[in-house]
């Protein structure tokens, strides 16, 4: 598997260190401690999507840049559609 | 009919004529009480303990393929209990005792060969680590033995105890533990829960879950709608894609697990033996093979194969434990499909919709819980409140903070 890293070029997966799905960080506001916000955040931090197609995820390029990328792939071919250098957190759909 | 050596010496008097299909391919009805979706292992063992211990006998397994197709014909075969976290011991240990019992109770030969499960240790750290988990499977009444090197050499003599870089010092052993056969225990189960009046429907794929106020009143297959007053949903492997037919979000992510099998030699390796240094582990078929396999594939995953890379990390594990293998021929490599979770953890739980529940979240561990999930899970479809040896196993233990980390590696699924 090759992935074309931004600012490496295309390089093998050994290179790489996957996170999983690309989740956002809560964009919310108020008390943290409340059951609103604690829920958003295990919702964030626990529940994924996980679909047999089309996966947006995070991976880290360990062995070159370090950056972080954010990757469109095919979980069920394992074909690379997109990569993208992300340097925002994803928003929060 | 009871297989039996009376059975044996009539059909060898008859030219094997009066074998009869061990379950009927059967069609489904109208509705059922209960609808288990998934004819894997646990949908079957299941379907078998609804009709056996909660006498719930008008039940259909709705199974996409072909029964045991998934991960019940694609797993290693490992049976153990030897788990570290009191949320997980009495409910392998319940497993370990219906392994012990199963071949009676299905009146099937499912091969199951309590050969022993020895995990090697190559630090002083590591073995006070197994010590660890020894002593609390034996405060929990397993059975746990920490041996030495020379324990271990009289088990295995054919490791490389010298090896410069992960020398062998012991290891924990679980006796009790061992291999059986996963294509044996889906027919057995299969059997048993026909015989009862179980309907098991193959090449019936789910595509929805019909609910009503809240609630479930069936499933939309391709062999129409058929009703139920409860489903349960057992498909490891699938459970996000099926639980998104109810519009629920899970807290799984799906990777491939590879396994392999090398070419047949004569028996050599008479137990189960994990590398302690390292993820591998390895046992030998009664064929001859020797069955092995290792790390996950590291990136979700839905293709049922996996990475040369994972392939070529196995291989090097195997012949830093026993250089002997480097002359073995690999027979047949294959991936399963896991689901793997935010804690490592199973999931055996209602949902927040009325009548639909779920099992999953195995990991790569759901074979050896084939008949303790099949068991808890048909009690908690039975009476609507979990097992006693299951109750940790929620969907609201991650949002509470009661995670039941065996690896101590927190949310991330593939590092499970």
């Amino acid at each position: 598997m090759l992935i074309n890293c931004p600012y490496c070029g295309p390089r093998d997966l050994a290179e790489f260190v996957v996170n999983g799905e690309a989740i956002a960080r809560p964009d919310v506001d108020g008390d943290f401690d409340g059951p609103d916000i604690r829920a958003a955040f295990a919702e964030a931090v626990y529940l994924r999507d996980n679909p047999a197609g089309l996966h947006r995820e995070h991976w880290f390029h360990s062995a070159g840049c370090q950056s972080w990328l954010l990757v469109e792939r095919d979980t069920r071919t394992h074909e690379i559609v997109k990569v993208e250098a992300t340097r925002e957190p994803e928003r929060a759909p | 009919m009871t297989f039996s050596g009376f059975e044996l010496l009539k059909n060898a008097l008859n030219g094997q004529t009066g074998w009869t299909p061990h379950w009927r391919k059967a069609q489904p009805k109208a509705s059922y009480d209960v609808i288990i979706i998934g004819g894997g292992g646990h949908g079957l063992a299941t379907a078998h303990y609804l009709a056996k211990e909660f006498g719930i006998r008008n039940v259909a397994v709705i199974e996409k393929g072909w029964i045991g197709s998934g991960n019940a014909g694609r797993n290693t075969t490992i049976i153990r209990s030897n788990y570290l976290l009191a949320g997980n011991i009495p409910f392998y240990e319940l497993g370990m005792k219906l392994w012990e019992g199963l071949e009676q109770d299905l009146n099937y030969n499912a091969m199951v060969s309590q050969r022993g499960v020895l995990n090697l240790y190559h630090t002083d750290g590591q073995r006070d680590a197994f010590a660890r988990r020894g002593n609390a499977m034996r405060l929990h009444g397993v059975d746990a033995e920490l041996l030495d090197r020379e324990g271990v050499k009289t088990m295995a003599p054919y490791l490389d105890f010298d090896n410069a870089r992960f020398p062998v010092q012991g290891g924990l052993l679980q006796r009790r533990g061992g291999t059986a056969r996963h294509d044996g225990v889906v027919w057995g189960y299969a059997r048993a829960a026909d015989k009862r009046g179980v309907d098991i429907v193959e090449n019936c794929e789910v595509t929805g879950l019909r609910q009503e106020n809240g609630k479930i009143i069936g499933v939309e297959t391709t062999k129409g709608f058929i009703g139920a007053k409860r489903v349960g949903v057992s498909v490891a492997g699938n459970s996000s894609r099926v639980a998104s037919l109810a519009g629920l979000r899970l807290p799984i992510e799906c990777h491939a697990l590879q396994a392999f099998v090398s070419e047949s030699l004569k028996p050599v390796i008479d137990c189960v033996v994990t590398f302690g240094a390292g993820h591998f582990y390895i046992s030998q078929s009664d064929k001859g093979s020797l069955v092995f396999g290792g790390d996950l594939d590291p990136y979700p995953s839905y293709a049922q194969r996996g990475s040369l890379a994972i392939f070529s990390d196995v291989a090097e594990n195997a012949i830093a434990l026993m250089p002997m293998l480097g002359r073995l021929r690999i027979l047949r490599s294959w991936g399963g499909l896991v689901d793997m979770s935010m804690d490592g953890s199973p999931i055996i739980d209602k949902t927040p919709i009325d009548g639909l529940f779920f099992n999953g979240a195995w990991c790569y561990g759901g074979f050896k819980a084939t008949p303790a999930a099949g068991f808890c899970f048909a009690h908690l479809i039975a009476k609507g409140e979990p097992h006693p040896a299951a109750a940790a196993y929620r969907f609201d233990r991650f949002a509470s903070g009661n995670v039941i980390d065996e690896k101590g590696v927190g949310p991330s699924p593939n590092l499970h």
